[in-house]
C-alpha cells in the first residue's frame, strides 16, 4: 500500500490501535471520505458503487444521503463545495451520464472544498446495460481520474483526490471498477483528519458561468490540465516497478494486479493518475523496456495516447475491449499458455431471476396471460424479458420507459399501443421517470403506464427513496406518494391495486389499455426481500389432483419445480406463500397452508 | 504460496458469508487475503461465485481455471459448472443438493444426471448432504456452517480457529448452534 504522506497528502495518524483489517473496495472508499475530513456526501444507488454511501453513512461526522437521481447527486456535491467543505457524490457509470451536465461545468468552476466524483464502471457487466469507459467521459470533461487497484490504495488516493482537487481546482473524479468495488483487501486505517470550512466568498468570474467568464474558466481548465500532466511525473501514485528490460507493461487499476500475477519479472509503470497521463513518464518507461503492452480493461484509453506520441507498444490487438481481464488472458497473449488443466462442462444456464413471492412475477404473469408488451426499465423487474414471463421487450436506460412508449404512440398511432405498457420501478420513477411522464401529459399520450411499486430499491440491495419514509441514515422523512404526484402533474387517470390480485389487475390493464385516456396503474406490494416481513403460510401441491399440465410452471418460480413422474412440486424453504401459483391451477391441487 | 478457495452455488444460499469466514480465518493466521464477492443482478437466484485467496502476498483477487486447490460448491450443478477451475490434484467439495435453474423448469434444457460420478473420475470429490445434517440439528439454515465445516477440514487451519472465526461472524444468538453445525461438517467423513 503507498503511504500518501511521503507526498503531502492528509494521512491522518494510523491508528496503531486498530486491528489489521480488510476491507471492501466500497467500504474502503468510504473510510478514505471520512478520514480525509469530508462533511457532506449524496448519491443514487447503482451496482457496483452502492455500498459506498451505505457504509459512509454510518459515520456520524458525514451527512449522508440518498438523492433521487445522479444529476442531483453531483449538484448536492457541488454545493458543499462551493459552500466550503469537502463533498462527495458517488454513482456507477451510466448515473455519470445522468450527472454529465453539471460535471463538465463543475470542471470550469472548480471547487471551494475538494469535491469527488466516485464513479464505477463495470466490465464484464455483472449488473449493468452497458460497458462504458468513465476515462473517456472525463477526458472530454477535462477532469483528473486516480484509479485505485486495491482497498488499501481505494482508501488512499480519494484522500488524495480531496488534496488533488484542492491543490488544482478541480473536481477529481476516482474511478473504480467491480473487482475493486466488491473485492476485500488490507487496510490501514488513519485518524480522521478535520478540515476547517473555507469562508465563502462571492466570486462571480469562478461560480456564475455565463459566456463572459466561461471563456476565462475554459482557458484556466486548459492550463491546469497542463500543469498536472506536468506534475504527474513526481506524483507517488505513478510508479515504475523496475524489472525485466524485455518486457513491460502500461497498467493501471485492478488490472495491475493480474500483471502481477501472471508476469512477475516484468517491468511495470503503474498508473494511478490515469488522466490526464504525463507523456515524459511515458516516454522514458517506454524507451527502457523492449516490449511494452498496454494492458487496460475496457477503452484504449492510455494507448490511442501512448501512440499518439509515436511511441510503438502493444494493445488492444492483443486484449479485448470487453470484460474483464485475467491474469490468464496475459499468460496467453505473453507465454502461450495458461493455467487451465480441464475442459468447461457443458451446464445448463442459471441466469438470475426474480425471487420466489415477488410481486413484480404477478405483474407480468398477467401481462404475459394478456399478450401485452412492456417497454421497460433498469431494475429486478428487467427479469421480466426472459422466458417464461418473456413480457419486457425493450430496456434502455433509467426512465426510458415511459418515454419510449410515447414515442411509439407517436410513431404509429394511438391504436398501436393498445397492447404496449411500460413498466417503471417506484424508484426508477422518482430517478428520471417522472420527467417522461410529464411529457406525456403535456403531449397528450393515451398510454398505459404501470409503476411497480414495491416500497424500495430492490435490484442494487433494498436502499430507501423519496418514497419511503426513510433518509439514508435511517431518520423518518416525508413520504412522496405517488398517486398523488401522478394526479398533480395532471395524468387524468391514475388506479392503485394490490400486486397480487391478479383477477382486479387484468381487469384494470384490460380497460386502461383499451382506453384513448393516458393511465397510471400503481402496483403495490413490497419487495419479498424487505426485512421485518413474515411469511407464515407456503403453498403446498396435493399429488393426488396434480394432472401434470405444467400450467403453474408458466409463472417461472425457482421454488417450482417437477418430480419425476411429472407431478409438480413447491420447495418449502424458498416459498414465501404469495399463491400466485394456485391462480393458475385448474385442478385446485395446489394450497395455501400454515408452516 | 498461495491458496486459492472458490465457494460456488445459487444466488442466495449464502455463499457470501462463508466466503468472509474463511476469508477473516486467513487472515487471523496472519496471511494476506483477498475475497472477491458478487453484488446486484446475479444474486437474484442465478449461478454465483467468490473467490477467498491467502498467502504471503496475494495480488489478482480472483482464482483462475486451473487455479482452484479447494472449490465448495453449495449446488450439484454448480460444481459441475466451475470444476475446470481445479488444479489437477485440487478438491471438489459438494453439498448434494439440486436447485433446478429456470431453463430446466421450462423445459429448454435438461439437469445432468450422474454429476457426482462423472466429476468423480477426473477430480477428488467429497459430498455431504449438509441439508439432512442441518435438519438434524433443528435449524435448516444452518447448512451453510455444515458445508463450511466440511470444506474446513480441506483447507487447513486449527478447528478453534475455525470455530473462533464462525462465532465472531454468525448473529451472536445462533453461535452455538453453528459452532454444532460447523463441528458436524469438520467431522463428516
Amino acid at each position: 500500500m503507498i503511504k500518501m504522506t511521503a507526498h503531502g497528502a492528509v494521512c491522518g495518524k494510523v491508528n496503531k490501535m486498530a486491528e489489521k483489517t480488510i476491507m471492501l473496495g466500497n467500504e474502503a472508499i468510504a473510510r478514505g471520505v471520512y478520514e480525509a475530513g469530508a462533511k457532506v456526501s449524496s448519491a443514487y444507488p447503482g451496482t457496483p458503487s452502492t455500498e459506498i454511501s451505505e457504509y459512509l453513512s454510518k459515520y456520524d461526522e458525514v451527512y449522508t444521503e440518498w438523492a433521487p437521481n445522479e444529476k442531483v447527486a453531483a449538484e448536492v456535491a457541488i454545493g458543499a463545495s462551493i459552500a466550503g467543505v469537502r463533498s462527495l457524490c458517488c454513482m456507477k457509470h451510466v448515473g455519470l451520464n445522468v450527472a454529465a451536465d453539471p460535471l463538465y461545468t463543475f470542471s470550469y468552476t472548480g471547487v471551494g472544498g475538494g469535491s469527488v466524483f466516485v464513479v464505477a464502471d463495470d466490465p464484464g457487466l455483472a449488473s449493468s446495460q452497458n460497458e462504458q469507459d468513465t476515462r473517456m467521459i472525463a477526458r472530454a470533461a477535462h477532469v483528473p481520474v486516480l484509479e485505485p487497484s486495491d482497498s488499501g490504495e481505494a482508501k488512499e488516493f480519494v484522500k488524495y483526490a480531496f488534496e488533488l482537487s484542492e491543490k488544482y481546482d478541480t473536481p477529481v473524479i476516482l474511478r473504480t471498477t467491480t473487482k475493486l468495488a466488491h473485492s476485500q483487501s488490507a487496510v490501514e486505517l488513519c485518524d480522521r483528519v478535520e478540515v476547517a470550512d473555507k469562508p465563502y466568498e462571492r466570486n462571480m468570474k469562478k461560480y456564475v458561468m455565463m459566456p463572459a467568464s466561461a471563456i476565462g474558466r475554459h482557458l484556466y481548465v486548459e492550463d491546469r490540465e497542463k500543469r498536472l500532466s506536468y506534475d504527474a511525473k513526481a506524483l507517488l501514485v505513478n510508479r515504475i516497478e523496475r524489472g525485466s528490460s524485455k518486457l513491460g507493461f502500461i497498467t493501471s487499476g485492478v488490472a495491475y494486479q493480474y500483471v502481477k500475477e501472471a508476469c512477475p519479472e516484468a517491468s511495470v509503470l503503474k498508473l494511478g493518475l490515469v488522466n490526464p497521463l504525463c507523456p515524459e513518464l511515458i516516454k522514458d518507461f517506454v524507451g527502457s523496456v523492449e516490449e511494452v503492452y498496454i494492458f487496460e480493461e475496457l477503452e484504449p484509453l492510455i494507448e490511442e495516447q501512448v501512440r499518439a506520441l509515436g511511441l510503438k507498444v502493444h494493445g488492444k490487438e492483443c486484449f479485448t475491449v470487453q470484460g474483464e481481464y485475467s491474469a490468464n488472458m496475459l499468460r496467453k497473449v505473453i507465454y502461450g499458455k495458461d493455467e487451465a488443466v480441464f475442459d468447461k462442462q457443458d451446464a445448463p444456464a442459471r441466469p438470475p431471476i426474480l425471487c420466489p413471492g415477488c410481486p413484480h412475477r404477478s405483474v407480468f404473469s398477467v401481462l404475459n396471460k394478456l399478450k401485452i408488451h412492456a417497454s421497460g426499465d433498469i431494475g429486478c423487474y428487467t427479469l421480466g424479458a426472459v422466458a417464461p414471463l418473456s413480457v419486457i421487450d425493450t430496456t434502455i436506460c433509467m426512465g426510458a420507459s415511459i418515454s419510449a412508449l410515447h414515442g411509439m404512440e407517436k410513431a404509429r398511432g394511438k391504436e398501436y399501443v393498445k397492447n404496449w405498457v411500460a413498466v417503471i420501478g417506484d424508484s426508477t420513477f422518482l430517478h428520471t421517470g417522472i420527467n417522461s411522464l410529464v411529457n406525456m401529459v403535456y403531449n397528450k399520450s393515451t398510454a398505459t403506464v404501470m409503476i411497480l411499486d414495491n416500497r424500495t430499491t430492490g435490484m442494487t440491495g433494498h436502499q430507501d427513496h423519496a418514497a419511503t419514509g426513510k433518509t439514508l441514515k435511517g431518520e423518518d422523512t416525508y413520504a412522496i406518494d405517488f398517486k398523488t404526484v401522478c394526479e398533480a402533474i395532471g395524468v387524468p387517470r391514475v388506479i392503485e391495486v394490490n400486486a397480487f390480485d391478479t383477477a382486479e389487475l387484468e381487469r384494470v390493464i384490460k380497460e386502461s389499455v383499451a382506453s384513448d385516456t393516458l393511465t397510471v396503474i400503481i402496483t403495490k406490494s413490497p419487495c419479498v426481500l424487505l426485512k421485518g416481513q413474515k411469511f407464515p403460510e407456503v403453498c403446498r401441491v396435493d399429488a393426488d389432483k396434480c394432472k401434470k399440465c405444467g400450467a403453474c410452471l408458466k409463472i417461472g418460480c425457482p421454488a417450482m419445480s417437477k418430480n419425476s413422474d411429472g407431478t409438480v412440486r413447491i420447495d418449502e424453504t424458498m416459498c414465501n406463500g404469495c399463491g400466485l401459483c394456485m391462480t393458475r391451477c385448474k385442478f385446485d391441487a395446489i394450497k395455501k397452508e400454515v408452516r | 504460496m498461495t491458496k486459492n478457495i472458490m465457494i460456488v452455488g445459487v444466488g442466495g444460499q449464502g455463499t457470501l458469508l462463508t466466503s468472509r469466514i474463511i476469508g477473516k480465518a486467513a487472515l487471523a493466521e496472519g496471511y494476506d487475503v483477498k475475497i472477491s464477492e458478487v453484488h446486484g443482478m446475479a444474486q437474484r437466484g442465478g449461478s454465483v461465485v467468490t473467490f477467498v485467496r491467502f498467502g504471503d502476498k496475494v495480488f489478482e483477487p480472483v482464482v483462475e481455471e486451473g487455479c482452484a486447490d479447494v472449490i465448495i460448491a453449495f449446488e450439484r450443478l454448480e460444481a459441475k459448472r466451475y470444476s475446470h477451475f481445479l488444479k489437477k490434484d485440487g478438491v471438489l467439495i459438494v453439498n448434494d443438493c439440486k436447485i433446478e435453474p429456470m431453463t430446466v423448469v421450462i423445459g429448454a434444457a435438461e439437469y445432468p444426471e450422474g454429476i457426482l460420478e462423472s466429476l468423480s473420475d477426473k477430480h477428488r470429490v467429497y459430498a455431504i448432504d449438509g441439508a439432512k445434517i442441518a435438519k438434524e440439528l433443528g435449524n435448516s439454515k444452518v447448512l451453510n456452517s455444515v458445508v463450511l465445516g466440511f470444506g474446513a477440514s480441506h483447507i487447513g487451519f486449527s478447528e478453534e480457529r475455525w470455530l473462533d472465526t464462525v462465532a465472531a461472524t454468525v448473529p451472536p444468538k445462533t453461535v452455538d448452534i453453528n459452532k454444532a453445525a460447523f463441528c458436524r461438517g469438520y467431522n463428516f467423513k
